[in-house]
């Protein structure tokens, strides 16, 4: 079996367990929730590893391999912090 | 590292992200959603690190400084009350390096590069397989419009431009040939993926696009608008996980892309108004 249908499997599966995932949620975790997925949308961060790393001479794609860590590093980074930040005040104000 | 072992942690990197995500719709368990989530993260980065095609660091190292202190920054010192328009700006972000991944495959890909990219079907006489174009050709256009598109709504909301709808007459057509002139580049590319000025061509058609899609929309409106892009920087994720053939890009990002549809949906409810009706409803009173 070719790689790319497991690929393809895990995909259409994930999608549907996306969908079933998310059902009541108040209106006051939709910003965290968001901001969280929105930090987990960073993951490309483990593709942009891999297109940095080939060890290859080629500016081009050493810059953008560059631009790719750094892109989704603000992503991965900057997400968690503030949904923690955003998550910790809705504590205190309880 | 053993590629059994790498697989195996991914797995259990997306367990921690679906966990996270489960997390963070319950108020109870939001704290902790999170931190399952970013340990998840933290997993998948490791793992990745000790894969074996990962020869050189310089790049990963300043790329990791580079974004960690901004992202840090921004995290820390953002008012409370610019809340949505920084998760506008990571999000553009995250489209943003979607796009960059999938372009230096693509350019890795080519046969002047002399190094043919690891793809799961190689074209013969180089350039890219019929399935990794396609993958590449959504992971770069979806990727661009969500980082032109994001730019646009953090620019709305900082009151760097004004909320209001903006557009021109016959925007909704510009939109949609850019649309088909992108499809018409990657469906090209497929047959001859060799042509790296086109590629760059539909690059720049899809930033057109990205602030073409975000202009006529409102203020207001803009959190959905948001939510709808953090679900196209899943999307973008996934297909540069095709790209790359790496499992834990298909499974968090696709996650990511169907939960933020649906979370987009709740919202619009919440707010009383239609996807559609946020979408394009404004547009049309905008001429």
């Amino acid at each position: 079996m070719d790689i790319s249908i497991i690929h393809v499997t895990l995909f259409v599966l994930a999608i549907f367990l996306g969908i079933e995932l998310i059902t009541k949620v108040p209106p006051t975790l939709h910003t965290p929730l968001m901001s969280g997925s929105n930090a987990i949308s960073g993951v490309t961060l483990v593709g942009a590893i891999l297109a940095a790393g080939h060890g290859g001479n080629e500016t081009l794609i050493n810059v953008l391999g560059f631009m790719a860590v750094a892109l989704a590093t603000i992503n991965v980074v900057g997400g968690f912090m503030v949904t923690n930040r955003m998550l910790a005040m809705f504590k205190r104000k309880d | 590292m053993n590629p059994n072992i790498i697989e195996i942690a991914y797995i259990v990197a997306a367990a921690l992200f679906i966990l996270g995500i489960k997390g963070l719709s319950k108020p109870k368990t939001a704290v902790r959603g999170n931190q399952l989530a970013a340990s998840g993260m933290l997993v998948a980065i490791v793992v990745t690190l000790l894969n074996s095609s990962v020869v050189s660091y310089e790049w990963i190292v300043a790329g990791a400084i580079v974004g960690a202190i901004i992202g840090a920054t921004l995290a820390v010192k953002i008012q409370m009350t610019a809340m949505p328009q920084l998760i506008a700006a990571l999000n553009g972000f995250g489209g943003g390096a979607s796009l960059a991944v999938a372009a230096a495959e693509f350019i890795k890909s080519q046969p002047a590069s002399g190094t043919l990219a690891q793809l799961t079907d190689h074209a013969v006489g180089g350039g890219m397989g019929t399935f990794a174009m396609i993958a590449t050709g959504a992971a770069v256009f979806i990727g661009a419009v969500t980082l032109t598109g994001s730019f646009v709504a953090f620019a709305k909301l900082q009151e760097l431009i004004g909320g209001q709808p903006k557009g021109f007459p016959g925007m909704k057509a510009v939109t949609a040939i850019l649309l088909i002139g992108s499809i018409s580049i990657i469906g090209y590319l497929t047959v001859d993926p060799t042509q790296t000025q086109l590629f760059w061509v539909m690059v720049a058609a899809a930033f057109i696009m990205g602030i073409l899609l975000v202009m006529p929309i409102g203020g207001a409106d803009m959190p959905v608008v948001i939510a709808l892009l953090n679900s196209y920087s899943g999307i973008a994720a996934a297909a540069a996980g095709f790209v790359m053939g790496n499992s834990v890009l298909i499974i968090a990002g696709s996650l990511v892309g169907a939960s933020g549809i649906i979370l987009t949906q709740i919202m619009c409810k919440a707010m009383n108004r239609s996807l559609t009706n946020v979408l394009f409803g404004v547009m049309a009173e905008a001429g």
